[in-house]
């Protein structure tokens, strides 16, 4: 054990952490030997409250486990309701689904581009993509009824219509936001400042996050084309052209270009389910809330969320009520087992650096 | 740095230090924020806000209060509403520190009266005022006002912004059913050739589906006259359980094979989801229930009562005899039923054509009830067979639910020459079969002239098949008055029975031989007076003659009380719309007569029977332990 070695507390009050999270840190100078995540801090107990609500119930329950992305969440527990029950989609509701998933990824990186920028300082570009984030919620406001937790994918389809003069709407706001990327990139991508802050730190083989269980941007940081959209398609995704941006160094730097390429993607997806969007009706009703039983079985169905694999393991026993739910979230292997080994060596000015880097949002780690 | 970037875009080795400084220009354009609220940003068309209710509209099923998922609306009863069949004196009043905006009520809301709206903001001193009925525009609360004095500044519950409204229902996109599984029935084409059941009767698994529709809210429950558990009975068989359902049936009402087919379902006009769909089908699944257990008594298998000794007379095998015995039997009374028809039924075995109603649905129930150990002495008409007074002195209590047998006459000229209806319809039923005109008119509106007209029509078919024939009726009231029920006259005109509606019979048309050869008739004027009673007038200048060999009188029925000795008819009370009087014990104005059916009450249909006859079960039980 070396001679000064001191441990200090980053979080949950600390001007570098976002989020209701902390690390202990045990530290010799400024240099980090050993890294402990604390997660507990926002532990709510959904997955115990869905056992005791109906199968309808809890859609809007499930969006609030993770306030950036309600989205994706809706997403995984209407599949996996949808499977165990074995209802079926129309093809413009996975239209409309796929659409609503992309702008949701853009609005949440942009909220997480937020979060790293002004972390680090550069808050032009935050209060930037602030605003783009805004313009985006506008959308899901005009669509669901809701800025935040949209309770709009249902079982069957999703909750209501596309309404008039939301494709005009939608594609000003995604032009809009194209047309900005030159600006993001002269300030933040492209800033030699942020490049020397973010360049080699928190670095990750493949095989280590392979192993740990890194999915997203984490792994995709490191070269490994990765997707859940790709590998295991859902909505209307296999409907799509699209790329999966990855870089190669699996460090900070790479892992925010990623990002920066994702949410690019999402604009040009977001565009095509836009354009291509067959017509018919988007929503084949569910059985009557109040006697709605499921089937007995289990399933796990996962989608790739802004941050990476993001699962569902429901088993219903024949109730109204799942049995049993269990998120499988990416933040969870990746505020956890990940981030304790990319911190060791680091230096604490890094740490909310590379933390945010990862993506690592408290809400998926405690639900 | 000598990664290779994938998804096309370029980017420098090393970032130049002097890029961010291209964000200098933004310093020269206009702020994207918001002056709020001086600046004010309009909230989508579809936001989800504060409640609306159109306490009109709204029904207090409270659907809205079950589905919540955090319990956030409770329904509360308002005295000032006075709920008709179908309604609740309840509205929802909604705890906004509760609310979380989801609109689950909004979808789930049968008659759509519950909406969102675009308020949102509530800023108020009083925590108090946090909880708040859903209500509407143009409500006397005084609390949405026009745009000019309408603040954001006071904006809360009691300050809110008119035609303001966001989020509303949808009934494409509701939570319920609408639309409800369409029941087989044979074709017109088909139908009409024999006695052939109508309607054929879910399958399990349609039956299944439409039980799944039932919302639960209870409002058919307080319509039905019956007190029926319905919601639990519909639940029964959407889980596959007929039986369980028929024993829940049995509960309540002792005759499902033939309500199944017959009740006039005023459970269903009262269904939450009949306000903007189709309500649940809830006689065709009592009816499920039945058909689906060949053998009651192995399913329901009751548990016999201790003998109590007692006996008990019921005069009429009708519902509310047969129902009243198999209540008093369950509480271990000796019952003794008498009819003068050869079997059980009453007017149900008389009334309604074996096309609705089969022989064996009837025989069905009345069999049950005899295995329970009912005793049935058919073919004995009390006055005549046996005696009123030997069945005073013999039976503890005695039970009349004699019904109306006897057909009113219109009495115009030669009205002698026409045929009641319940001639026409007994000898169908019992008899060999009622003679037919190739040309026979029906006069009447009502269901049983329908009823008349319809098995006319099949017996044509049967005898004249070939040749020319025609069945008519021709009734006072005209089309939108008409009695009977909507869909008999849909299914009758479907079938090809010619209607004449606002016409009056004047006279009978006899040929030289004395036949009946047709009917005139004149125009009505109006079939009501100013007070509502039935007093018609006529134009007696406006003169048609219907073409016809046969008369069916169809416009009414009376009771016969003639077998009561005069002594005691004397002591029997009648209200002022010539009902039996009785008590809240069924009990007439002579101690020990009990009475039911449609000697008692207005509505003269089988499940109003049969609460009688729970009354009277219950009070002839009290009566009988004193």
């Amino acid at each position: 054990m070396p001679e000064r070695e001191l441990e200090m507390y980053y979080g949950p009050q600390h001007m570098g952490m976002v989020g209701n999270f902390s690390i202990t840190l045990s530290v010799e100078g400024d240099r980090i030997l050993e890294a402990k995540s604390n997660p507990g801090y926002l532990h709510r107990g959904f997955e115990k409250l869905m056992e005791l609500r109906t199968w309808t119930q809890n859609f809007p329950l499930v969006c609030r486990v993770n306030v950036i992305e309600p989205h994706s969440m809706e997403m995984v527990y209407a599949m996996a309701v949808e499977e165990l029950a074995g209802i079926e989609v129309p093809e413009r509701a996975s239209y409309i689904r796929t659409l609503v998933l992309e702008l949701s990824r853009v609005a949440s990186h942009l909220f997480g581009l937020w979060a790293y920028a002004n972390m680090l300082g550069f808050d032009t570009a935050a209060q930037w993509a602030m605003y783009h984030r805004d313009l985006v919620l506008d959308l899901f406001e005009d669509l669901t009824g809701s800025r935040v937790y949209p309770i709009y994918i249902w079982p069957g389809g999703v909750r209501r219509n596309i309404p008039d003069g939301f494709k005009e709407k939608a594609l000003d706001t995604l032009h809009k936001i194209g047309k900005k990327v030159p600006d993001y990139d002269s300030t933040f991508f492209n800033n030699r400042l942020f490049y020397d802050r973010a360049e080699g730190i928190g670095k990750i083989s493949t095989e280590e996050a392979k192993d740990l269980g890194g999915t997203g941007q984490i792994l995709r940081g490191t070269g490994v084309e990765f997707d859940i959209r790709k590998v295991d398609s859902y909505a209307a995704y296999d409907e799509m052209d699209f790329e999966i941006p990855t870089r190669e160094d699996g460090d900070a730097y790479s892992r925010i270009w990623v990002i920066r390429g994702e949410m690019i993607q999402s604009v040009h997806i977001a565009m095509q389910c836009l354009e291509k969007m067959p017509s018919g009706s988007v929503y084949n009703r569910p059985p009557n809330p109040f006697k709605w039983k499921i089937p007995e079985g289990e399933t796990y169905v996962r989608v790739e969320s802004s941050r990476g694999e993001l699962g569902l393991y429901m088993i219903s026993n024949g109730g109204d009520k799942p049995y049993r739910v269990h998120f499988r979230t990416p933040s969870y292997p990746h505020g956890l087992s990940i981030l304790e080994k990319i911190l060791v060596g680091e230096s604490i000015a890094d740490v909310g650096n590379i933390m945010m880097s990862s993506y690592i949002v408290a809400p998926e780690i405690d639900r | 740095m000598g990664s290779e970037s994938k998804g096309g875009e370029e980017k420098n080795e090393v970032p130049s230090i002097l890029s961010p400084f291209k964000a200098i220009k933004y310093l020269f354009k206009k702020p994207k924020t918001l002056r709020y609220p001086s600046e004010k940003k309009e909230p989508s068309p579809r936001l989800r806000g504060f409640h609306l209710n159109d306490w009109d509209e709204c029904t207090g099923c409270g659907n809205c209060a079950d589905i919540c998922p955090n319990d956030a609306i409770t329904m509360e009863e308002i005295p000032e509403i006075e709920a008709g069949p179908g309604e609740k004196n309840e509205r929802p009043k909604i705890d906004y520190g509760r609310c979380c905006y989801c609109g689950l009520c909004v979808d789930v809301c049968p008659p759509g009266s519950l909406r969102l709206s675009k308020d949102y903001l509530h800023i108020h001193s009083d925590s108090e005022t946090f909880t708040s009925f859903a209500e509407d525009e143009g409500s006397e609360s005084g609390n949405f006002l026009p745009e000019e004095e309408y603040s954001i500044f006071q904006a809360n519950l009691n300050h809110r912004k008119e035609d303001n409204e966001g989020f509303t229902p949808d009934l494409e996109y509701s939570l319920f059913e609408p639309e409800r599984v369409s029941m087989p029935q044979v074709p017109p084409e088909e139908r009409k050739l024999s006695f052939i059941e109508q309607v054929v009767g879910y399958s399990k698994k349609e039956a299944e589906k439409e039980a799944g529709r039932c919302l639960e809210c209870g409002l058919c429950e307080d319509a039905c006259p019956a007190d029926m558990q319905i919601s639990d009975y519909v639940t029964e068989i959407y889980e596959g359980k007929p039986d369980e359902s028929l024993r829940k049936i049995y509960e309540d009402n002792p005759i499902p094979s033939i309500c199944g087919r017959t009740c006039m379902k005023p459970c269903e006009d009262a269904c939450s989801l009949s306000t903007r769909g189709e309500p649940l089908a809830v006689r065709w699944l009592k009816r499920y229930a039945a058909d689906s257990i060949e053998d009651y008594l192995e399913t329901l298998n009751p548990a016999p009562a201790n003998p109590t000794g007692k006996k008990v007379a019921v005069i009429g095998a009708g519902p509310s005899g047969l129902s009243v015995a198999y209540f008093l039997t369950l509480k271990g009374h000796k019952v003794v039923v008498f009819d003068s028809l050869p079997d059980g039924g009453g007017m149900m075995r008389m009334g309604p054509p074996p096309y609705r109603l089969p022989v064996e649905s009837i025989d069905k129930d009345v069999n049950y009830i005899s295995s329970l150990g009912v005793e049935f002495k058919f073919d004995t008409t009390v006055g005549t067979d046996v005696a009123f007074k030997d069945i005073r002195t013999k039976y503890d209590a005695v039970y009349l639910g004699i019904g109306y047998t006897v057909s009113r006459s219109t009495g115009i000229e030669n009205s002698e020459k026409c045929t009641s209806v319940l001639d026409f319809l007994r000898e169908n039923k019992i008899g060999d079969g009622a003679d037919v005109g190739k040309e026979t008119i029906v006069i009447g509106g009502g269901d049983v002239a329908i009823d008349a007209a319809r098995e006319a029509l099949r017996l044509q078919y049967m005898k004249y098949l070939g040749e020319k024939f025609k069945t008519k009726t021709v009734s006072l009231e005209d089309w939108d008055k008409m009695p009977a029920r909507e869909e008999e006259i849909e299914d009758a005109k479907a079938e090809g029975i010619e209607f004449n509606p606002g016409w009056g019979p004047k006279k009978v048309k006899l040929d030289d031989e004395g036949k009946v050869k047709g009917l005139l008739c004149m125009k009505v004027k109006s079939v009501f007076d100013e007070n509502g009673r039935f007093s018609p007038t006529f134009y007696e200048e406006k003169e048609m003659t219907l073409e016809g060999d046969m008369i069916i009188e169809a416009i009414g029925q009376k009771p016969d009380f003639s077998f009561i000795p005069e002594s005691l008819t004397d002591k029997l009370d009648f209200t002022e719309r010539k009902k039996v009087k009785v008590d809240g014990d069924g009990q007439t104005s002579i101690t020990g007569i009990f009475a039911g059916g449609d000697i008692v009450n207005l509505n003269m249909d089988a499940v109003n029977a049969i609460r009688d006859a729970k009354t009277a079960a219950e009070g002839i039980d009290r009566f009988l332990q004193h």
